[in-house]
């Protein structure tokens, strides 16, 4: 083969210069880093050019043709928007809300939530606008005014009328009247990405303020605005907690594998470089980071660590074989540069193919891990050789137990070749099996764990008065302008509001039926018996007018009827639902108004519905995604392996260790976030690593060496079997830290991956070479042997 | 001896100054000035005894989508206190018939009745705050009414030119607790006081809308009326164009023609 023996000549050209140039080759490669982690400097000193930036919209997790982020958008944009922030008073020294001090809490912060930044609308027990009889007349007022002033009595009549009027409960009050909420509607010019986080910023404040003139309450602050700084602050808890954790955890394990100060040093030199210029080209491409994104680097150093690892092991077997160090670098190089090469471009192909997932965020995640392996291989390359020239160099002792180990693994496999393909095939076949176990659910606000108080606050509020899961329904009314008010269309509102309230779950249900009903039993004295919906369409019609003559500033009904009166906005609020349940609530709603109201059929929209969906759209995305991966690092394979044959089995031992971790998945949890959809990606492009490494020191001992497929397995185990077993141990114990993650979907996401990683470790030193033994029996001749390379191989 | 006399720029500086500022501007602080502009705004519109005209308002949301209502309004100016005013609905046509009468006041909260035909009732719109949409539409009650000089306190801010013509811009606040606004800033041609422009200020002192008039026509030479307002909301995205057709003064309207029985027979 002399395309190989002409490359190997290069590479080895290529190594001498870079040995020979130790300073030359550390300046270039720092030099590139610098220009390519820049956008950090000029974040940091704030001068001019690209610069590292957070999403903060929860909106980013769906791409802008995601169909349930439109409809949602849709029905925004006809009524008004409902970016939220729900602020939940709690009187500890009372069991009721219904006193004059915590009202008087509400009143005051509802009236200061007007002057928050960008707010819209703000409704609250206090500002509810009562409707009642007055004479012939109708009177229209807020429920509560000066609560400081009230009597015992009025107390209580308020009292009554909050804890059982259906527009408040499960929404401003709670049915017991234990606590009361103020619901702060934002418009966000969405013009900068600060936006939601002023918002936060001032809400805290507002409540700090609160809880110092008011003590003896608790506030609770949730809604969407929350959950939006969430996802930010989550990130930035993770980068401050998780990557000091990562590098320790690093520096560890490279130590214990390498037992080489330099080689310590040197690794780190190139994860923390390949960190950097990862972050920069991040900012380059103008990727926001976002939670899952915000692990690329991370995920990026610990892929790093392999390429590293690779070249050292070499090394000092060279060394301890007697040669000296800049030869033994010269031939490490040469050895690895061609599998590195092809397990980064792998990698980065896999990590590519997440480009198919709906979830723009996880399209940048396998993005920057794409562009950061590329750097990584190229560090690992230059960087690393050169520091390992410039530092001085003892060999460590051979840590031969692993070693003698794997070779003795590897003889133990080629022996018993048969019972050991039987059992990795049933155990494959068996944990392949349990693949289905797994679900596309997760419950988004679980996103979040116990440590973010935005989880810890939205339990808090679910189990005492409302959930931040919602659906709306824009339900148009087949009659058109003014369809509104008809009593067909009222009736089937009613209806519906009927038929979810049937479902224990649901905490409160938002109708403009509810409104009529109470505007005709205003109208007729009070009189209980015309609470229901009236005949006449005009009458209606006029009620709703004169009812708007009397609202107040902000208080209209535009965020619940279209400006047409042809169609309004129904409104739904559950306790935690995951998202399945969502996703069946979706559909039912759906067959239900299919079955009883035709005319209004719709689909539920909300950003619980969005979350239900995307998940299951990730993985279908990334069934496609995937294949096509496959198929590149297929024929990558086939090209670098220069067989056909070999090519193709490879697949086996790239896909298995999928089956595997999903099936131990499915047995241990089942539950798949929208994150882990894109393990299949990337773990592809990881495990088929170990494969490479494998099969090209198999190939080298079938062709190179002469050797016999036994022999050649026992070979490949004696020289990777170390590498892949130590390089194995660093990504489970890189992902591991990732697991450690605030943001659940990124923890997820990474135990999986662990999972993936060992399954992969364990298909290729079991199942692979059996698999070798049993396909490739000898046919293929060792004609080209290039002699003169062959005692770098045989240590 | 030289520390004793005036220096001569100083004194040159206050000769440029003296001639080169209006006079009223040194004689007034803002706050006086802009209230002269609004009386004599007022004074330019009075005398004008009552008016008809027809209005067609179409309301716009973000999505685009349009929503037309046509009404027609009478007024009567009242001495010493707010006009009267009835607005007859015609469209949509479930609300077709129904009038709105309205006593507004200097002071205090106006009157306002509602006559709903499907109820043969006039009802009294008891709640104190009307700073609502009016009609769901981005005009809130408050920004239609009757414009009396008492209802802002006023502080004149400067001179400028809005479209090729001298205007004065001031701003207003609303002496009325239960207004949606704390500060409107307003553009006044200088040569007829017409209203030009006006942004409204919410309560959290943000740029919430503005409206623009376009089209001015003078009646009776002497009155001028715009036959298009433009409502922007900036927040919400949705917008407004109110317009005027058929306008007509002195039609010898009266008292009765304003009560709650004229309400029931507006039709």
């Amino acid at each position: 083969m002399s395309s190989q023996s002409m490359l190997d000549g290069a590479v080895m050209r290529y190594g001498r210069w870079v040995v020979s140039h130790p300073w030359w080759t550390l300046f270039l490669s720092v030099l590139t880093v610098m220009a390519l982690s820049y956008p950090l400097v000029a974040t940091v000193a704030g001068t001019a050019g690209p610069k590292l930036a957070m999403s903060k919209d929860y909106r980013v997790y769906f791409g802008p043709g995601n169909p349930q982020l439109v409809a949602f958008d849709e029905v925004q944009d006809r009524y008004t928007k409902n970016d939220n922030s729900l602020i939940v008073i709690e009187p500890t020294a009372s069991d009721t809300a219904f006193n004059r001090d915590t009202l008087a809490l509400a009143e005051e912060l509802t009236d200061r939530a007007w002057g928050l930044i960008y707010s819209l609308r703000v409704d609250s027990v206090t500002n509810y606008q009562h409707t009642e009889a007055d004479g012939d007349d109708l009177r229209v007022a807020p429920l509560i005014e000066n609560a400081t002033s009230l009597s015992d009595a009025e107390i209580a009549q308020v009292r009554e009328i909050a804890t059982t009027e259906p527009l408040l409960i499960g929404r401003l009050t709670s049915e017991s009247g234990h606590t009361v909420a103020v619901n702060v509607v934002h418009q966000l010019p969405a013009l900068d990405d600060s936006e939601v986080e002023e918002v936060a910023a001032e809400v805290r404040a507002l409540r700090d303020e609160m809880l110092a003139k008011y003590p003896d309450h608790n506030i609770y602050l949730t809604g969407s605005n929350f959950m939006s700084v969430s996802f930010s602050e989550a990130s930035q808890q993770d980068v401050a907690s998780l990557i000091p954790l990562m590098y320790l955890v690093i520096i560890v394990i490279t130590w214990v594998l390498v037992r080489s100060i330099a080689g310590t040093v040197a690794t780190l030199g190139v994860i923390f470089t390949s960190m950097m210029a990862s972050v920069g080209l991040t900012a380059y491409a103008g990727i926001h980071f976002t939670p899952p994104s915000i692990s690329a680097p991370l995920i990026v150093s610990t892929l790093a660590v392999a390429d590293s690892i690779h070249v050292l092991v070499s090394m000092f077997a060279n060394m301890r074989e007697g040669q000296d160090k800049r030869s033994a670098l010269i031939d490490a190089l040469r050895v690895n540069f061609m599998p590195i090469f092809l397990t980064s471009v792998t990698t980065a192909l896999g990590f590519l193919s997440i480009n198919f997932a709906d979830s723009p965020p996880l399209r940048d995640l396998g993005n920057i891990v794409a562009m950061g392996v590329i750097v990584a291989w190229l560090l690992s390359v230059s960087l690393l050789p050169a520091l390992m020239v410039l530092l001085p160099v003892r060999v460590p002792r051979q840590s031969g137990g692993l070693s003698q180990r794997m070779e003795r693994l590897g003889k133990f496999v080629v022996r018993r070749k048969r019972p050991v393909l039987v059992v990795s095939l049933v155990t494959a076949g068996v944990l392949c099996a349990l693949v289905p176990l797994n679900q596309a659910n997760e419950t988004f606000v679980h996103y979040f764990d116990t440590s973010v108080k935005f989880r810890t606050d939205t339990d808090w509020v679910a189990e005492n008065i409302t959930g931040l899961y919602t659906m709306e329904f824009d339900l148009e009314a087949p009659t058109g302008a003014g369809g509104v008010t008809s009593p067909e269309y009222l009736q089937q509102l009613d209806a519906f509001k009927q038929w979810w309230q049937d479902d224990p779950r649901v905490k409160h249900v938002a109708s403009v039926s509810d409104i009529i009903k109470r505007l005709n039993k205003n109208m007729h004295g009070d009189d209980s018996a015309y609470y229901r919906i009236p005949d006449d369409p005009e009458l209606a019609a006029q009620y709703l007018l004169l009812y708007e003559f009397s609202l107040p500033f902000g208080l209209d009904l535009g965020n619940q009827i279209n400006i047409d009166k042809s169609s309004t906005r129904f409104f739904v609020a559950f306790e935690h639902l995951d998202a399945v349940e969502t996703r069946q609530l979706v559909d039912d709603a759906h067959a239900w108004l299919a079955t009883n109201a035709p005319g209004l059929e719709t689909i539920g929209v909300s950003p619980a519905v969005m979350f239900a969906y995307i998940a299951d759209r990730n993985i279908k995305s990334m069934f496609i995604g995937m294949p096509v991966a496959l198929i590149g690092i297929s024929f990558l394979l086939i090209l670098a392996l220069a067989s056909w044959k070999m090519g193709l089995l490879s697949l086996i031992p790239n896909l298995v260790p999928l089956g595997l971790a999903f099936g131990v998945w499915g047995l241990i949890d089942g539950k798949i976030n929208f994150t882990m959809a894109i393990v299949l990606g990337m773990t592809v492009g990881i495990v088929v690593d170990d494969t490479i490494h494998f099969l090209s020191k198999y190939l080298r001992a079938r062709r190179e060496l002469g050797q016999t497929p036994e022999q050649a397995v026992v070979y490949s185990f004696r020289t990777v079997g170390t590498a892949l077993t130590t390089t194995s141990l660093i990504l489970v114990a890189g992902f591991a830290v990732l697991a450690q993650s605030a943001f659940l979907p990124n923890s997820g996401m990474a135990q999986l991956t662990s999972i993936a990683i060992i399954c992969a470790l364990i298909a290729d030193f079991f199942l692979l070479p059996a698999l070798l033994l049993l396909v490739d029996r000898d046919r293929e001749t060792t004609s080209e042997t290039p002699m003169e390379d062959t005692h770098a191989y045989s240590h | 001896m030289r520390t004793h006399t005036k220096p001569a720029w100083l004194s040159t500086m206050a000769l440029v100054a003296a001639t080169t500022l209006p006079l009223s501007a040194l004689a007034q602080d803002p706050e006086a000035r802009g209230l002269e502009i609004a009386e004599e705004a007022d004074a330019r519109n009075t005398g004008w005894n009552d008016s008809v005209v027809d209005l067609t308002m179409t309301l716009r949301n973000k999505n685009g989508d349009e929503s037309v209502r046509e009404m027609r309004s009478r007024a009567l100016e009242v001495e010493d206190d707010g006009d009267k005013s009835m607005i007859i609905f015609d469209q949509p046509r479930d609300v077709r018939g129904t009038a709105l009468l309205t006593y507004s006041h200097k002071a205090g909260d106006d009157d306002q009745w509602l006559y709903l035909p499907a109820l043969k009732r006039v009802k009294r719109i008891a709640s104190s705050n009307k700073s609502g949409p009016f009609m769901g539409s981005e005009f809130a009650y408050e920004d239609l009414s009757s414009q009396e000089v008492e209802k802002y306190t006023y502080k004149f801010l400067r001179e400028e030119e809005l479209d090729g013509e001298k205007v004065f811009v001031m701003e207003r606040f609303p002496t009325d607790e239960s207004s949606g606004y704390t500060k409107q800033t307003v553009w006044l041609d200088q040569a007829e006081y017409r209203v030009r422009k006006i942004e409204f200020y919410d309560r959290k002192n943000s740029h919430l809308k503005t409206l623009t008039m376009h089209d001015y026509g003078e009646y009776l030479d002497q009155y001028w009326r715009p036959a298009r307002m433009e409502m922007v909301n900036h927040q919400t995205g949705k917008s407004t164009t109110l317009g005027f057709e058929n306008y007509a003064f002195q039609e010898g309207l009266d008292d009765r023609d304003f009560d709650q029985s004229a309400l029931k027979r507006a039709r």
